[in-house]
């Protein structure tokens, strides 16, 4: 008998209906804006065996000022009231790209890449799951986010969301460096913010993981004023601190550099 | 799967059993070829279609997940009545060389005048900057829009 190689594909309309089927088919991958799985599809021939569609569940589109729902795409978030991720929404590929993608399919991707990733460690916010067998449990960017591409969702598991703080900095700032404006892969992404407790300094594309440069952030709100020479001091911390490394799209030394100089940018925004 | 995809105002069923795309189905099963496909992955624009009313790759839809949708590809655009206004200036203006990125620019500027009738070369240049022409013409395609301009003027 030959064997013939099919897809089960469930169309999900509610959230219980996608956690159900998680539950069932741990091995279903979960399709949402299709901007990171239909290029595995087509380039890698990746042939998921089941896949879950989460794009019907109005569950996952909810969003107000300390709720993110997981199925919101970067075209509505470029008028997010958060700053700087309306910024990185901004810059995320291109008018089609945003129409479709989603922050959680950012999230789950976990690319080191991911446009929206520095601003949800900026902000310290955290990323809430569900499960039919456990419920719903919000994990700690930091802990959720655990290498190049992993992360600590469980098989059974949905993203819906992400959490922020309530006392999350309202001043905030983010900006990248690529090849070109347009439809561009981070070489460098950067936000910095400022809170109640201090400035706030957070990466992307420079380690396996979106980083906060804590170093650097306890040197600059150590300084009574921002002045020439603690921001040279805060960028280099910054470039010291950061972990890259050489690829195709650039190099190790040229993202250590343009680290320093984007968080010194963007520092020099929000102090004077 | 059997799947119902209405293309261009026409319910098509077609069946997938595979994670093919849109784009593969528009092409190979609906028989509409003038969506092309280039890059598959979302990098060069030219598979632009509407799907119900957003500008979407079609090669990053996975065609099982279109399933009630309502697609306009390029030959949807201009209507029954001819071609649509940004292909005549297109045409008028030469913004056409090898023609493989054109149903895509055609598609996003159908879409960008449909939300802004008066775009700003800025608002131009940010509505296509997710289709690429590899024959680098961009001069001419944005003549084509500085043409409709006059024409409205």
């Amino acid at each position: 008998m030959t064997s013939v190689v099919t897809m089960d594909f469930i169309a999900a309309r509610y959230l219980d209906e996608a956690l159900d089927a998680k539950a069932e088919r741990p091995d279903a991958e979960l399709l949402a804006g299709g901007t990171d799985l239909m290029v595995d599809v087509n380039l890698a021939h990746h042939r998921p065996a089941c896949v879950v569609s989460l794009r019907r569940i109005d569950d996952l589109r909810g969003t107000n000022g300390t709720h993110i729902g997981a199925g919101t795409t970067w075209a509505t978030l470029e008028r997010s009231p958060h700053t700087a991720l309306a910024q990185a929404a901004r810059t995320v590929g291109s008018p089609q790209i945003r129409a479709a993608g989603t922050i959680g399919g950012n999230i789950g991707t976990a690319s080191p890449a991911g446009d929206g990733l520095p601003w949800i460690a900026a902000v310290d916010a955290e990323i809430v799951v569900r499960s039919t067998a456990r419920g719903e449990r919000s994990i700690p960017w930091s802990e959720f986010f655990t290498g190049v591409k992993q992360t600590s969702l469980e098989p059974d598991e949905v993203i819906t969301g992400v959490a922020v703080p309530p006392d999350a900095p309202a001043d905030q700032e983010f900006a990248k460096v690529g090849v070109r404006n347009a439809m561009v892969i981070s070489t460098v992404s950067c936000v910095v913010a400022r809170g109640d407790d201090g400035y706030r300094v957070a990466l992307g594309s420079v380690a396996p993981t979106p980083i906060r440069a804590v170093r650097a952030e306890a040197m600059i709100n150590g300084e009574s004023t921002i002045s020439d020479s603690a921001l040279d001091e805060f960028a280099r911390i910054v470039a010291d601190e950061v972990r890259p490394i050489d690829d195709h799209r650039s190099t190790a030394a040229y993202r250590r550099h343009a680290s320093g100089v984007l968080a010194r940018r963007l520092l020099e925004r929000l102090s004077r | 799967m059997n799947v119902t995809i209405r293309v261009n105002g026409q319910p098509r069923e077609v069946a997938v059993d595979l994670p093919v795309s849109l784009l593969t189905v528009l092409r190979e099963d609906v028989g509409l070829p003038g969506t092309k496909d280039a890059c598959e992955q979302g990098e060069c624009g030219s598979c632009t279609v509407l799907m119900d009313d957003q500008l979407v790759c079609s090669c990053l839809v996975m065609a099982a997940d279109a399933d009630g949708a309502e697609v306009t590809t390029v030959e949807g655009i201009g209507g029954d009545d001819g071609l649509h206004p940004i292909q005549e200036a297109m045409l008028a203006t030469g913004a056409v060389q090898c023609g493989f990125c054109t149903p895509g620019f055609v598609v996003a500027g159908a879409r960008l005048l449909e939300e802004n009738p008066n775009p700003s070369e800025l608002e131009i240049r940010e509505a296509l900057a997710g289709n690429v022409c590899r024959c680098t013409g961009y001069g001419s395609i944005l003549r084509a829009f500085d043409r409709l301009r006059e024409a409205e003027s």
